[in-house]
């Protein structure tokens, strides 16, 4: 770890002032990422400054839908009535990842920026664009079990690790910041950049611009979130899928639909959406739904499981999602995210 | 009479300090004046330092030195043998890269030098400032190209583990068989991964004028290790002190593997101050040993009823450039099955791969888990139950020895499994059973365990309190050494079990060997047992000679142990207490040592413990994903000392074997050698979610032939079986034989595309 001065936000306001004005100065709040990047020796800011005492834990009712505040912890969110009862894909997510140790630190605002499980990026030894822009991507041609299908670029192919940011994106969800130039709302697909030349740059915020707030617009559908993983619990996700339906009598009005694990940032499959709009939901639609999602997936050496898998979760998602077929347990909880179940314990209809 | 100790499922005597964090692990001693080490390691896996500066690392605050081969205090090589055990060479079991002695790179993550400062942080990041330049050379990696191939002969050395074999003529007796198969198993590196990190603390002292080291450290092996640190550093023996009275885990790790202990011995000599250094969990990865992958062919021959004519078990080891370790996969094969023909062959591959060393069932996991397989494909193959066909090569003795077992009920295990798990229930037809997105399927494997006995001393002290201390330098391990040990001495000195104390990991108390291969109930027990005896008979002489004891001019023999008295046999009346024998006599204590070690029996029998396990899986093909549903298994594995210990060696072991076969897989970057897998978050052990309840039975049959105690060890069976039984119910669910370990979801996709 190298050496650091640390101190707490008096304000937002100082907070970003601090931080914008020192380039090698960075954010912390529950610091189960940050912390760990700095150990390895992958982040090595000069200045941390703690926003995790700032009053922005609230999470309250908004405008029909629900404000939560970049500080509330993931547990708190997971655990909310409004967001388990009508946003239960964003419970599904938070309690899908991760440990009840983590997630008790873990704030909202820091989960999405939550940087790469890319193996190489934490790697001082190996090159890693990402981490050390120019040096080049040791996962194009090395070990690229975990890497993208889609949006990757010759630099990186990295994919966004957290689980949150799936639901958020299918939910279109707001993100309300405040930086050196005032404050905005980012609509959350837009929060996480594409790799392009410029891996270093996970998202769109400017050096200093904190996050405030993530909204979650007014919603009447249903929502729910799958997840794919190599063991029952504590693994990010090989691939998920989070689904957001609206429905129209007997029809699909509007199909929100974000993949997990196979970009660099969730991943909305918009020729799918498309073609769910206005139909009447049956397996059949679904299947040509994820095979539209998948048609223009670009394996690497090691992660063209991730098609056929990815494909199945979604038709899996929408079958849940719209009611034709039961959830693996109750709406709102792990139980009904994790593919696969638990161990020793016979999957059961909600 | 008090009720026997042994035998009941007594709490874990350590078990409140350890969870009051009273117990003390390595790391935590704190030593006055204590500095703190940091590796920097090496980036490529082959090669040679070209360059090391270590100018900014040396003026970075805190830093009271940095080693490195330029400057590091010369070390001995590697000893030949130490206790037996055959350490260079082909089938030795160490690495015996003597560390930071010269430029010359085997692996990525080798230690190239050690920074020693005031704080740990100060040293870790001083560590990071060390700069080095390589000249680099193309790593070898791939088991099949390697340019060093060798067929090692024995495995450690010993000559009851020949890696190369042939019983009559398995050869011929394929060509000939109606019925062949030959399929090949893979399986990936994994790793211990104990929840402690190695770590060492190493002080040097004058005493008398000479120099004196006292190194704690995370060693399952305080014997071995002082014999390898005094070798290494040209001191006496008797001037190395080795002190671990508790170890967070070690699954094989922890035994074989010097280089952290040296290192911190050196960098203590150098600043002239104890140090510390503990590993970080990513150089568990390359400095604390691995299970290599291997790439294994079984060849079976059989008639069409399901009589093995053939068995051949051929393994493509791997190992490092610095040691000679060979994952000895025959083990369950060349004693399993009743079969005439029978031979199995290693090849080693030397690769620039951190070194392997044994891991919890060397060679009985991955090499159990390819016979099993094979077992259950011929099965399949013959249209014969599974557990039928095993029944039908029932080895009433040792196929390559001709020696009967000393004590086998295979048959009673494999009877009970099959209740507990229900197998008469199931559809045997794969793919034909389903609970709602899942398949479901049921699989079956033999498991066994070669059950070791080795020598060992103990001392027993019988104080005037009437307690008792009983000391041997063994380990626990988490393994519930501190509890059955003092179940065992208590039983022999005929005292209530908190009346007596065990101790244990000091290489300064009465010789044991190294923790390992399931061997320290069997080996350590007889030796509380003999000592025990001792102090008893050394008693015994004293109150025969003290005029005002009742036992008075009586012979030893006419005098026994009960409760806590000695009595007279003839007549129990007369006798009196142990402390009142002290007491008289004004002795504060009694002590006397005692030696047990095994006999002629070792000649005359074959000696394992069996067992049969039986797994039920759910398999999701859409994703992939397995899980256990269920895992029942019915050991013989003589009699159980502590039933609530033994219970926790088995369902550890169990849920190890099952990591192994779903999850457990450490990679190397295939163009440079790194660990891309190099922390629990990528390396997945199993979860609470992973693991169903575990339904174990032991048949607690006491093994007539392995000492008076009838236990056999315990420590790694639970591992062994539970990776085929758990593959085979694969098949049956999904009718894919997957055969690469780990059975990970992508692998399922792929078998069932194609
Ligand atoms: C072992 C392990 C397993 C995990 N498994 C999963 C999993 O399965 N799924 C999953 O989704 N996640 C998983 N996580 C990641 C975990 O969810 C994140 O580490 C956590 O959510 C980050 O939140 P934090 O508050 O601790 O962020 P910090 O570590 O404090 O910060 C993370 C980043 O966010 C920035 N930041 C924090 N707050 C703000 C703000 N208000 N405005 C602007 N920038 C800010 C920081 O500067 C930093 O760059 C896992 C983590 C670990 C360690
Ligand atoms: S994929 Fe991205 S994060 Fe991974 S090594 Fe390449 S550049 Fe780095």
């Amino acid at each position: 770890m190298h050496p650091f001065q640390y101190q707490r936000a008096e304000s937002g306001d100082q907070a970003v002032a601090v931080v914008a004005k020192n380039p090698d100065a960075a954010f912390i709040a529950g610091g189960t990422s940050q912390v760990d990047l700095l150990k390895e020796g992958v982040h090595q800011p000069s200045l941390l400054v703690d926003v995790a005492g700032l009053p922005l834990r609230q999470i309250t009712d908004f405008e029909g839908g629900v404000r939560i505040g970049a500080n509330a912890t993931n547990t708190e969110a997971a655990y909310y009535p409004a967001i388990q009862a009508r946003y239960p894909a964003v419970s599904e997510a938070l309690l899908a990842g991760a440990s009840v140790q983590i997630r008790n630190m873990a704030t909202m605002a820091g989960n999405p920026l939550q940087r790469t499980r890319c193996p190489y990026f934490r790697d001082l030894d190996q090159p890693c664009n990402k981490r050390t822009p120019g040096s080049g991507c040791a996962a194009i041609g090395g070990y690229n079990h975990v890497h993208a299908l889609f949006g990757a670029s010759a630099a990186c192919v990295a994919t966004h690790p957290s689980d949150l940011a799936v639901a958020l994106s299918a939910l279109d969800a707001r993100v309300q910041t405040t930086g050196p130039r005032g404050s905005r709302t980012i609509a959350f697909p837009d929060l996480h950049r594409l790799p392009g030349t410029t891996p270093h740059l996970d998202t769109v915020l400017e050096h200093g611009e904190l996050i405030t707030s993530i909204d979650l617009p007014a919603f009447a559908g249903r929502s729910h979130y799958l997840k794919v993983r190599e063991r029952a619990s504590y693994a990010y996700a090989l691939a998920s899928c989070a689904v957001a339906l609206e429905m129209d009598g007997a029809k699909i009005k509007r199909a929100r639909i974000a993949l997990g694990g196979v970009a660099h940032k969730p991943w909305r499959a918009t020729p799918a959406e498309a073609l769910l709009a206005g139909q009447q939901p049956t397996e059949k639609l679904f299947q040509a739904a994820a095979a539209a999602a998948f048609a223009d997936a670009k394996p690497l050496e090691h992660n063209a499981y991730k098609i056929p898998m990815g494909r199945n979760l979604l038709v899996r998602a929408l079958l849940e999602t719209s009611g034709l077929q039961p959830l693996q347990g109750p709406a709102g909880t792990a139980f009904a995210a994790s593919v696969g179940g638990m161990a020793g314990q016979v999957a059961t209809p909600n | 009479m008090l009720t026997e100790a042994t035998g009941q499922p007594l709490d874990r005597v350590d078990g409140r300090l350890k969870v009051m964090g009273g117990a003390r692990y390595t790391a935590e001693w704190d030593l006055p004046g204590l500095a703190y080490g940091a590796l920097a390691t090496s980036a490529i896996a082959h090669g040679k330092v070209r360059t090391l500066d270590i100018k900014a690392a040396q003026q970075a605050p805190g830093v009271l030195a940095v080693l490195t081969y330029l400057n590091a205090p010369r070390l001995q090589p590697m000893p030949e043998k130490v206790g037996g055990t055959l350490f260079r060479g082909e089938g030795g079991i160490t690495e015996t890269l003597q560390p930071l002695q010269d430029a010359t790179i085997a692996y990525a993550g080798q230690p190239l030098a050690v920074v020693v400062a005031d704080t740990h942080e100060h040293a870790r990041y001083a560590a990071s400032l060390v700069r080095i330049t390589y000249d680099e050379a193309k790593p070898e990696l791939d088991r099949a190209t390697a340019s060093r191939q060798t067929l090692p002969e024995a495995f450690t050395g010993s000559k009851e583990e020949p890696l190369q074999v042939t019983v009559g003529d398995p050869r011929s007796a394929l060509a000939a068989a109606s019925v062949k198969l030959e399929r090949v198993y893979e399986s990936a590196i994994t790793h211990h991964n104990p929840i402690e990190q190695l770590a060492t603390i190493a002080r040097w002292e004058k005493r008398n004028g000479a120099d004196y080291l006292t190194v704690y450290d995370t060693t399952r092996g305080v014997d071995t290790l002082q014999e390898v640190i005094s070798a290494s550093l040209n001191l006496p023996k008797d001037n190395v002190h080795i002190i671990c009275p508790f170890i967070g885990g070690a699954f094989g790790s922890k035994g074989w593997l010097y280089a952290p202990a040296l290192l911190t011995a050196m960098a203590a000599r150098v600043v002239g101050r104890p140090v510390k250094i503990e590993l970080r969990r990513q150089d568990m990865f390359s400095t604390a040993g691995q299970r290599g992958a291997t790439r294994q062919t079984l060849s079976l021959g059989a008639t069409r009823d399901g009589k093995l004519t053939s068995l051949q078990h051929d393994t493509q080891a791997q190992t490092s450039m610095v040691s000679g370790y060979t994952e000895p996969c025959a083990r369950v094969s060349r004693m399993m099955y009743a079969v005439p023909n029978l031979g199995f062959a290693h090849h080693l591959s030397h690769l620039n791969l951190p070194s392997p060393c044994p891991m919890r069932g060397p060679g009985e996991t991955v090499g159990g888990w390819a016979l099993e397989c094979a077992i259950d494909e011929l099965a399949t193959e013959l249209n014969i139950d599974p557990v039928e066909l095993r029944l039908r090569n029932y080895a009433d003795k040792n196929p390559e020895t001709g020696k009967p077992f000393s004590s086998k009920h295979l048959r009673e295990c494999y009877a009970r499994g099959q209740e507990l798990i229900g197998w008469a229930a199931r559809n045997p037809k794969p793919r034909s059973m389903r609970e709602g997105n899942s398949l479901i399927g049921y699989g079956v494997a033999t498991t066994m365990y070669p059950a070791a006995r080795r020598e060992a001393s103990a001392r027993a002290t019988i104080f005037a309190d009437g307690h008792a201390l009983v000391q041997s330098a063994t380990h626990e391990l988490g393994n519930g050494a501190y509890t059955i040990f003092r179940q065992i001495s208590a039983d022999a000195l005929t005292l209530p079990v908190n009346n007596v104390r065990f101790e244990l990991g000091d290489s300064a108390l009465p010789k044991a060997p190294t923790t390992g291969g399931s061997a320290t109930t069997a080996t350590v027990g007889p030796a509380a047992t003999a000592a025990s005896e001792a102090v008893l008979s050394a008693l015994k002489q004293l109150a025969a000679r003290d005029a005002k004891s009742p036992l008075f001019g009586a012979s030893e023999e006419a005098i026994e142990a009960r409760d806590g008295r000695l009595v007279r046999k003839a007549n129990a009346a007369q006798g009196e207490t142990y402390a009142a024998i002290l007491k008289r006599a004004k002795l504060p204590s009694i002590s006397a040592e005692g030696t047990a070690k095994p006999g002629d029996e070792r000649e005359q029998f074959s000696f394992y413990s069996f067992g049969a396990v039986f797994a039920k899986v759910r398999v999701d093909e859409a994703s992939g994903s397995i899980r256990v549903a269920q895992l029942c298994a019915v050991y013989d594995v003589g009699r159980l000392m502590n039933p609530q210990t033994a219970r926790s060696q088995f369902i550890g072991g169990m849920s190890m074997g099952l990591g192994a076969t779903l999850m457990e897989a450490t990679h190397y970057d295939a163009r440079n050698g790194r660990a891309v897998v190099r922390n629990l978050a990528d390396y997945h052990v199993p979860s609470m979610a992973d693991t169903p309840d575990i339904l174990v039975e032991a048949l607690n049959i006491p093994d007539p032939h392995i000492s008076a105690l009838g236990a056999r060890g315990i420590g790694e069976i639970g591992c062994v079986g539970t990776p085929a039984a758990i593959t085979n119910a694969v098949f049956h669910a999904t009718g894919q034989r997957l055969r690469s370990l780990p059975l990970t979801p992508d692998k399922l996709l792929k078998a069932l595309a194609s």
